[in-house]
């Protein structure tokens, strides 16, 4: 990666990837709560182990916090969150306004996504939006970022400074046209992906030889998406109901034979020997760890899988003030999300 | 109705250029009778001809021969540039089992396409929703359907 001499954004993440170290970040699953403790348990033990904390937005469609309240109380207390923006339930003048709101509140990256469809969450009845595209939405943040005005062509007095993300999902079809994709969307602003859970990793191997053949991975950091599997049962579930994600056979029936109450254990070191695996693609720029509320099990993954410590004088982080003692950690909750 | 027709992208690919070029060599004559006028006429023509082919949306600015001869607005997001993370295993839509991904359809067509399949990495600016409804073919002629926001075309 050739260094810039610019950067886009005065966030750690961005400097820790073009420093050339491998990157982690992690995703932070947000509360069904007005409690902005919860975020703050969560935060304090994902900062000390990733380079920037995925803010997330409604993922599944689900109805939780929503990600600029996250990203405000995140960044109020000293953390680097990436703000995800899904096209799902805003259309470009309420997106525009959040962008600016939230690089105005110090949020330094944000992750453009096409958002899961309204069917597979908690509120099948709403209205879908889609006014943008993940793609559209990408240019029109880069506009405002490097042109310096909104999308109808007024002017900004201060145009935000991001660092863009986009997602991709290498594991479903159309295969030979991801990579094509993902050029698209380089071209469209982006500056740095991150991908679906991977756990084919056959197929992502034949993924990253076609994004080399194109040169991408010589313009965007691509940060593979990883996360443990607490059972066969939580294997199903997601790969049943979490819209893209594939899970082979072999990981499923690996965890059904473990007795049960090293499921949780084998989960892990799966999830390890992937991430050990993907480190050694070339192109490959970090991990993003994804796990349904279980930051504790998150910062274990990392660390053992040796990704620690973290360059924590990369980007300076201020003392949180708003920090107060975590509660005792409780037994993690089940994944299945639905009542 | 005529959907089969489109398993011959190249075959439609050839219509579009046909109809594309008819319409610029009608397009003095339309332009005397007055654009509006020949959009009232036109629409339902059009509708009834796109719809029973790709389904069509009549959104009023149509990229069908960039995407595969595929209308992208019968997905059910409405991507314009490409499918979105959610398409099964088999190919099929995340939304709507029992569909075929339109993406994966339009991948698979362009690849038939020697004219304009080359267009599918084209990137699509964001639809102009105030065009929902009128004939793209008179909106061809006028240019209003390649008309995107100001601050889109500030770069490249
Ligand atoms: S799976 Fe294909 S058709 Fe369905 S919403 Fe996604 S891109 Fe559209």
């Amino acid at each position: 990666m050739k260094p810039e001499t610019l950067f886009k954004s005065d966030g750690r993440l961005e400097r820790v990837l073009r420093s050339g170290r491998f990157a982690v970040t992690a995703e932070l699953n947000p509360p069904d709560s007005a409690d902005p403790q919860e975020v703050y348990d969560a935060a304090l033990v994902l900062s000390s182990v990733c380079d920037a904390i995925n803010a997330t937005d409604a993922s599944g469609a689900n109805c939780h916090m929503s990600s600029v309240a996250i990203c405000a109380l995140l960044t109020r207390a000293g953390y680097a969150p990436i703000l995800q923006v899904s096209c799902r339930d805003r259309n470009r003048i309420a997106i525009q306004g959040d962008v600016l709101g939230a690089a105005a509140m110090g949020v330094c990256n944000v992750l453009c996504l096409t958002g899961d469809d309204v069917t597979v969450g908690d509120q099948p009845q709403a209205k879908r939006v889609f006014d943008l595209d993940s793609i559209q939405l990408l240019r029109t943040i880069k506009i405002m970022r490097d042109e310096g005005v909104f999308l109808s062509g007024r002017k900004l007095t201060v145009p935000p400074r991001l660092f863009l993300g986009a997602a991709e999902n290498p594991f479903v079809p159309p295969y030979d046209w991801r990579p094509l994709r993902l050029a698209k969307k380089m071209e469209a602003g982006a500056d740095f992906i991150q991908t679906q859970y991977c756990f084919d990793l056959p197929r992502f191997r034949q993924f990253m030889a076609q994004v080399r053949d194109l040169g991408l991975h010589e313009k965007l950091f691509i940060l593979v998406g990883v996360g443990p599997l607490r059972s066969e049962k939580t294997a199903e579930f997601m790969r049943t109901k979490v819209p893209g994600v594939i899970i082979p056979d072999e990981i499923v029936n690996r965890l059904r034979h473990t007795p049960g109450p090293r499921k949780r254990e084998e989960g892990k070191q799966i999830c390890i020997e992937i991430i050990q695996q993907v480190r050694e693609i070339e192109g490959v720029a970090g991990v993003h760890v994804m796990a349904y509320r279980q930051e504790e099990l998150v910062a274990e993954i990392i660390e053992e899988a040796g990704l620690l410590p973290r360059p924590l004088r990369i980007g300076f982080i201020a003392p949180d003030p708003l920090r107060r003692l975590r509660k005792s950690q409780e037994d993690p909750p089940p994944f299945d999300p639905e009542p | 109705m005529l959907r089969w027709l489109q398993d011959y992208p190249h075959f439609l690919e050839w219509a579009y250029r046909l109809t594309h070029h008819l319409f610029i060599w009608l397009d003095p004559l339309m332009r005397r009778i007055g654009y509006g006028r020949v959009d009232r006429w036109l629409r339902p023509l059009e509708e009834a001809g796109k719809r029973s082919v790709f389904d069509c949306q009549m959104c009023g600015q149509c990229v069908l021969h960039s995407t595969g001869m595929t209308c992208p607005m019968t997905c059910p997001k409405n991507l314009r540039n490409g499918p979105c993370g959610g398409v099964r295993a088999n190919g099929h839509c995340e939304v709507i089992p029992e569909m075929k991904c339109i993406w994966v359809a339009a991948y698979e067509r362009s690849q038939k396409m020697p004219i304009f399949g080359p267009e599918m990495i084209l990137l699509q600016p964001p639809v102009n929703r105030q065009l929902e409804g009128s004939s793209a073919w008179v909106n061809m002629l006028t240019g209003a359907d390649r008309q995107t926001p100001l601050g889109w075309i500030k770069k490249d």
